[in-house]
């Protein structure tokens, strides 16, 4: 009880010094004075350290200049701002750390606050089973910029992962990435000017339903990746979301794996097995609506299979696609008249010498959607055994994916 | 006169805090008598109630591990000892110690840092000149490792428990003849726990037998000097021994991987904050795709500098590894943590190495 009382008054003494300078600025305001107050951060990363198992700390509202990365490795801590336009974390001033805020300790709730600026990723959590991303805002200010942070929500080698009501604009990959985990739900949310709206990479189990993605390179993404620790990502489901004018130009740094994503795609599944896509609003995607594509480099890890497969596609509203391919699909659509149809498949089969493969593809859509099938056959590509066609695979869904439930989200 | 007081003072609040029922008089009397009999007609040594204490003192001086409040004179039992590598930290000189409960001993491990009995506290000091800066204590508790930092006061004598780390302004010139004016950046808890992380645990760094096995602050081989004083136990006859880095004489491959084995792979290992790129740079590691040859970057966004592979063999210009070691810039700087200025000898080395070599050698750790 004593502790509790004790983390309470911390918690009062860090409202009231930030109260205080936002007071002070608010009376001393002056026009063209555009300088935030400073929140004494060296008290919030206190309070992040020594809070106790379980309690809650509570962020003022106000601009706040924070100028090293936070971190909280304390379990089942709420850490919770007065809302996202209230709360507002400003590192552009940040001087240290490769991320705003890490979390690496389980059951964590972040809630009701905006990240800004961060020089590196917006907020981390690593190992952090449980944890709750909610009605939070992570972006970068001004235009699509090769200088703005990797990710702006990034859980990665973690259990149990929620995001909902989250907004993430400007990131130089994706805005909410999930990597290397297990049992996911993002939902709710709004991703808009980032190269990637949304990510799934190296994941298994995973929903994302009911999102906005709007004016990023590519809004939806399911990947999988050779030589990481996890590897084989399967069974997502990708419905009711909204997915649109993703033509965002590509401003991903050379490198990273977005940076060969077409601008003006709607989903990108890549090596990847058991993904649904249903239920969801496509419009204005200039490349394509949907790509189902290989991984298109090199490997040794004998782990991966770089081959898109038992991927279903059924039942999503489709306008205004592929009428102006971008990035390496350029080329190949000017061999295709300049247009791509709503649903298109590289058609690789095989890697190398291996064998080819059924990629068991579905696509349960009335027929005036269009689909291809590049033919591409395998990779590295040879130009001359391009042999595109727009037969639709002959797939079959023997089971549909069960909806992932999160213990700890419930209600 | 002085030196008296200095030993009593931290004894004597230490009892204050122990008998918070005392009071007034009475406790002055009881503080004047206690001392007098007891604390003042011996030395301070190592207080194994403070050091396994579940929160940590709140200065350096109260765990009684050094003679002088400056920390400079080590108490009985307190052993200096030095690394063959250290991590780059800013220029910073480091004194460090190794504190073990009597009666205890240290096991010999082959590969993993040696295995410390509970109660062993590892002591490092880091300084510029005259400048004490920082002193990080890694405390081998009941339930695991514990990192604690403290700060020095730039006019007292004194370091305190600093949970959040410091920034502290450094002068240009003070690192090294060539450093800028920059703000050196004492961790706090959480950071020290990021760089130590082992899966769920924290553990020490530095103290691994190869980079321990040459001769120490006393003259001898530290591993033969620890086990002949009954320090260390298990040691055998050839233990491996990294190269110096700094030894232009010795194959360059083993230098380079002897300093990614210090600087990068606290982190950069299946167990440590990094395991997540697949960057794995342990000094055992063999696969050179996790060694960084042809590896693409995994999440490293504007880090990456355009480059396409963490080291692409022949051309550290074009290698990811260099460009985030040369690099000062939150966000694309490697280490994230514990460094500001780039360790420009480490940059030449390991540039030298991709340039020179386009396969790791699977020999050196066989």
């Amino acid at each position: 009880m004593s502790k509790r009382l004790a983390l309470l008054a911390c918690s009062a003494l860090v409202l009231s010094a930030c109260g205080q300078s936002d007071t002070t600025t608010q009376s001393e305001a002056t026009p063209g004075a555009t300088t935030a107050p400073v929140l004494d951060a060296t008290a919030l990363q206190t309070l992040l350290i020594e809070a106790e198992e379980g309690s809650t700390i509570s962020l003022p509202a106000g601009t706040f200049q924070i100028l090293d990365g936070l971190s909280l490795d304390v379990p089942g801590v709420t850490l919770q701002g007065a809302g996202q336009d209230q709360t507002i974390l400003d590192f552009a001033g940040q001087t240290g750390a490769g991320e705003g805020l890490l979390v690496t300790s389980d059951d964590v709730t972040l809630a009701g606050f905006t990240i800004r600026d961060t020089k590196g990723d917006g907020i981390k959590s690593k190992g952090a089973d449980r944890i709750i991303y909610r009605d939070l805002t992570v972006e970068w200010s001004g235009e699509p910029d090769e200088a703005h942070g990797a990710y702006g929500v990034y859980p990665v080698e973690s259990q149990d992962v929620l995001v909902e009501r989250v907004t993430v604009r400007g990131a130089s990959d994706a805005g909410i990435y999930v990597g290397q985990s297990d049992n996911i739900i993002v939902r709710d949310s709004f991703a808009e000017y980032n190269v990637a709206g949304i990510e799934i990479e190296n994941s298994t189990r995973a929903d994302v339903y009911n999102n906005t993605v709007s004016n990023n390179t590519g809004g939806l993404l399911v990947f999988d990746l050779p030589d990481l620790p996890k590897v084989g990502g399967h069974s997502t489901r990708l419905f009711n979301n909204t997915v649109i004018n993703n033509n965002t130009r590509n401003f991903a740094p050379p490198g990273n794996i977005v940076a060969s994503v077409p601008s003006g795609t709607g989903v990108i599944i890549m090596a990847n097995e058991r993904v649904e896509i249903f239920g969801n609003t496509f419009n204005d995607n200039r490349t394509a609506h949907v790509l189902l594509v290989a991984y298109a480099d090199a490997f040794e890890d004998e782990r991966y299979n770089p081959l898109p497969r038992d991927i279903l596609v059924a039942d999503n509203a489709y306008t205004k696609g592929g009428y102006e391919p971008q990035g390496d699909l350029q080329m190949l659509a000017m061999l295709l008249g300049g247009k791509l149809p709503d649903i298109v498949s590289d058609g690789v089969t095989r890697w190398g010498e291996a064998d080819s493969i059924d990629l068991n593809l579905t696509v349960l859509e009335p027929d005036e959607v269009g689909f291809i099938n590049l033919g591409l056959g395998a990779y590295p590509i040879k130009p001359q055994n391009l042999k595109p066609t727009d037969q639709r695979p002959d797939g079959e869904v023997a089971e549909r994916l069960p909806a992932v439930s999160l213990a700890h989200a419930a209600g | 006169m002085a030196k008296w007081q200095s030993v009593c003072l931290p004894l004597a609040l230490r009892m204050r805090r122990d008998n918070q029922v005392m009071s007034g008089l009475r406790a002055l009397g009881a503080l004047i008598l206690l001392t007098g009999v007891f604390a003042c007609t011996r030395a301070p040594s190592p207080d194994l109630s403070v050091i396994l204490a579940d929160k940590p003192a709140q200065n350096l001086s109260d765990y009684g591990l050094f003679l002088d409040p400056s920390a400079q004179k080590p108490a009985a039992g307190v052993v200096a000892y030095d690394l063959i590598n250290p991590l780059f930290s800013d220029y910073a000189e480091k004194t460090r110690y190794v504190f073990v409960p009597d009666g205890q001993s240290v096991v010999y491990t082959a590969q993993d840092v040696l295995d410390f009995p509970v109660g062993t506290v590892l002591v490092k000091t880091f300084s510029y000149a005259d400048r004490a800066l920082e002193t990080r204590l890694l405390i081998h508790k009941a339930d695991g490792w514990e990192a604690i930092p403290y700060v020095w006061a730039e006019t007292d004598k004194n370091a305190v428990y600093a949970p959040v780390g410091k920034r502290l302004e450094i002068a240009a010139g003070v690192a090294s003849p060539e450093a800028p004016a920059f703000t050196y950046a004492v961790p706090n808890k959480n950071q020290c726990k990021t760089c130590h992380q082992h899966g769920d645990a924290v553990i020490p760094i530095g103290p691994k037998a190869r980079n321990l096995n040459h001769q120490g602050p006393y003259g001898a081989n530290q591993l033969v000097d620890w086990q002949s004083r009954g320090l260390l136990m298990g040691l055998p006859l050839n233990p491996t021994q990294l190269p110096y880095v700094s030894d232009s004489a010795a194959n360059l491959d083993a230098r380079a991987r002897a300093y990614l084995d210090i600087n990068c792979a606290h982190c950069h290992k299946s167990t440590g904050s990094a395991s997540n790129s697949g960057l794995w740079l342990d000094w055992t590691e063999s696969d050179s795709v996790r060694l960084g040859y042809g590896k693409h970057p995994t999440a490293a966004g504007r880090g990456s500098g355009q480059a396409l592979y963490v080291i692409k063999p022949g051309a550290p210009e074009e290698s990811i590894m260099v460009y985030r070691m040369a690099s000062t810039e939150a966000g694309v700087a490697m280490p994230e943590l514990g460094r500001a200025l780039p360790d420009t000898a480490g940059v030449a080395l390991i540039s030298d190495w991709i340039a020179n070599h386009s396969e790791p050698d699977k020999k050196l750790t066989d």
